[in-house]
């Protein structure tokens, strides 16, 4: 009996401690708003989590040196309780739990990558707290029906599709010959998604489709297919890794093709690491400093990039712009939401319809950005420096595209 | 079924080129693997990891201005150093226990690594350029990466050196003494302690020069080591136990297997097309097994 009582006890001791725990650090205390974020500070994706967190900082010292958030009439600062998920997604899931149990925190931003927002989320929807998040682009994210989550980049599927229309629009408008290479991860899945879309569209022919293994770092065969069968346009998506092995390969093969699409050249430096190798290779991007879009806060891309690099020592890649305006699109929702009810806030947040320096931002049924187009660019090189150039949309093509590519033989 | 292959015939000579390049390279690794499972009766986990670290030596080589070919002759010997060091740290006191401490013990040290070139060089993919060119067959059909000859020449070259090695010197016959019986060769006055820990040095010399070859001919990321790994782990099992020669044929052959399953089945089968051959072969080693235990009852 002796002992039951002392295990009621010590369990209802456990209780009230969290209970005191969660009250003492709850979701705005005094002038504070805090919000919780994992981020991949270790791991994997740690150069992409410090690009990420670097984002959200530039943009909470933006937004709190600026006068902050203003909700009934009162100013109120933005704070970011952050944790390391270690770029696993188990570890994200238990940290987005803690985030929302322990510390109590209200409103959430995303981590890096699709993996690790697909495994927060159901603990976000679960809970009812809202998730702004800027760096998991996949399509799946969006067709789960959840309520709570929104995202500002523009989803995996639209990634390339641009491409295709491209390679049909300098065919003269007839339908084009496609050969794909897509790593067997969520997000390229999404990306090839959008190309079987945009070639059902454009009554385009898909001739190779080959779905590379996650552990494979050898691209030969696909390539030499693609030398046999010369297609019009080679699409190739496997983060860093695929960009740079396709590159490589394609170069030491000699491999001519009239176009080459792909995705993450910024994320693995192609233009830096391969020089004149990648040159005109077609890129898919979130962002780029030249386009024009502004907001109160960075005022333009231009002026973003060179606050980012006054920062942090090193110009922002797409995934700290996207970052950033997570931040501007939920000081927006707050003052609309005039509130800090999750549920008011949730729905000023599914309101949304605003402009920043990375783009327009209105968020569709599933959450995911549908107000923002795609840039592709070229790497063009003069010299040895070669440098990303926007070509599409024509609005803010900085540069004209080329095409076809030249053939090895002539470069 | 795909039969791209046979409506352009010249694709079965790329892809037998491809898959014995690619396959020397991989007997490399797996030819250390073997040496040190079959001395030391330790199942290295942390074999990717030692080759992507030579590749990191290359590639620091690289970022200083230095070809990264020379990794090939600085990598090895760094990577010598390094494996004597894990040695000392940790192998030598799993050395004789079962073979799931011994896995357990590399499985850590293989986090370890990952984690440690990660925090010296990032996350980043990273590649060194060897810009040696291209070489063409049959009227540019079929085109072979300069750096995958060289990658496999260089193979073979050490390779060559180690069974020599293996063959006349002192220290390779002690390793054989010890491989074969090493208590008797304790007995016979072998200093087995020095033997293990030069065959973990020359094994992560081995993944050194594989590293290095690595570097300029695929890409670098702390993480990409398990391939490496089980691909040299399913060499070694294919070619048997103690069947260096074997391994070298091993890996070629798994090489080529994986470039036809590619253009044959598609190139999402190709692992797993791989994996179901090494079933394959333990299935038909057990069968002809069982059927040798039925003759001596």
């Amino acid at each position: 009996m002796k002992k039951l009582l002392n295990r009621l006890v010590a369990i209802f001791s456990i209780f009230s401690l969290l209970l005191g725990f969660s009250s003492a650090q709850a979701r705005v205390d005094g002038d504070v708003i805090t919000l919780g974020a994992a981020v991949s500070l270790t791991g994997k994706y740690s150069t992409n989590g410090e690009h990420t967190k670097n984002g959200y900082n530039l943009a909470v010292k933006r937004i709190n040196d600026m006068g902050g958030v203003k909700v009934g009439g009162k100013s109120y600062k933005f704070a970011v309780k952050y944790y390391d998920d270690e770029s696993n997604s188990k570890r994200a899931a238990q940290l987005a739990e803690r985030l929302i149990k322990q510390d109590g925190v209200k409103y959430m931003l995303g981590p890096y990558s699709s993996g690790l927002t697909k495994a927060m989320a159901p603990v976000t929807e679960e809970n009812k707290i809202p998730m702004v998040e800027a760096n998991g682009a996949s399509r799946s994210l969006f067709t789960k029906g959840y309520k709570y989550l929104f995202a500002v980049l523009s989803p995996a599927n639209q990634y390339l599709e641009v491409a295709i229309d491209l390679a049909v629009e300098k065919n003269g408008g007839k339908p084009v010959k496609i050969a794909m290479a897509f790593e067997q991860d969520p997000f390229s899945q999404d990306v090839r998604l959008g190309i079987l879309d945009a070639a059902k569209r454009t009554k385009s022919k898909i001739i190779i489709d080959d779905k590379l293994p996650k552990e494979l770092n050898d691209m030969a065969a696909t390539l030499a297919k693609v030398k046999a069968v010369k297609p019009d346009v080679l699409v190739v998506s496997g983060h860093s890794k695929g960009a740079l092995t396709a590159i490589r390969q394609i170069s030491e093969m000699k491999v001519d093709v009239k176009m080459l699409a792909m995705t993450h050249c910024d994320a693995s430096k192609l233009a830096k690491q391969h020089g004149k190798k990648a040159e005109y290779a077609l890129c898919a991007s979130q962002w780029h400093k030249s386009l024009s879009y502004k907001d109160n806060y960075f005022g333009s891309g231009l002026k973003y990039d060179k606050d980012f690099t006054a920062a942090y020592g090193y110009a922002p890649p797409y995934q700290a712009a996207e970052s950033s305006a997570a931040l501007l699109v939920y000081k927006d929702a707050f003052e609309r939401a005039n509130s800090f009810d999750t549920k008011k806030v949730r729905d000023a947040l599914a309101k949304t319809d605003m402009q920043t320096f990375y783009g327009n931002v209105k968020f569709g049924s599933g959450g995911q950005n549908t107000a923002k187009p795609m840039v592709l660019f070229q790497v063009r090189c003069t010299g040895d420096k070669c440098e990303n150039k926007v070509v599409a949309p024509t609005k803010w093509a900085s540069a004209k595209l080329v095409h076809p590519v030249p053939s090895w033989s002539k470069r | 079924m795909d039969f791209l292959i046979f409506e352009h015939p010249i694709l079965i000579v790329q892809a037998l080129m491809d898959g014995v390049l690619l396959g020397i390279l991989f007997a490399l690794i797996a030819y250390g693997m073997a040496l040190q499972w079959g001395v030391m009766n330790i199942i290295n986990i942390a074999q990717g990891e030692l080759v992507i670290m030579g590749g990191y030596v290359a590639y620091f080589l690289y970022m200083y201005g230095i070809h990264p070919a020379y990794g090939v002759i600085v990598s090895p010997i760094v990577m010598y150093f390094v494996g004597i060091g894990i040695y000392k740290l940790v192998i030598n006191k799993v050395v004789d226990k079962d073979l799931f401490t011994s896995i357990l013990a590399t499985f850590g040290i293989s986090i370890l690594m990952m984690q440690l070139m990660n925090f010296v060089f990032g996350a980043d993919v990273v590649v060194a350029q060897s810009n040696f060119g291209t070489t063409m067959l049959f009227d540019n059909s079929v085109t072979l990466p300069n750096s995958k000859i060289f990658a496999s020449v260089v193979s073979v070259l050490a390779a060559i050196v180690l069974v020599l090695y293996m063959k006349k010197s002192k220290l390779g016959r002690a390793i054989r003494a010890t491989a074969q019986n090493a208590r008797a060769a304790k007995i016979l006055g072998v200093d087995t302690e020095k033997v293990y820990a030069s065959t973990f040095g020359i094994n992560a010399a081995l993944c050194g020069v594989a590293g290095a070859l690595i570097a300029i001919t695929f890409t670098l990321h702390p993480y990409v080591g398990l391939p490496y790994t089980v691909r040299s782990f399913m060499i070694v099992i294919v070619a048997g136990l103690g069947n260096l020669p074997g391994v070298a044929l091993s890996g070629m052959g798994l090489g080529v297997f994986e470039e036809f399953a590619d253009y044959l089945l598609g190139t999402e089968f190709r692992i797993a097309a791989v994996f179901l051959l090494l079933v394959l072969i333990l299935m038909y080693r057990r069968f002809k097994l069982a059927r040798s235990r039925e003759y001596l009852k």
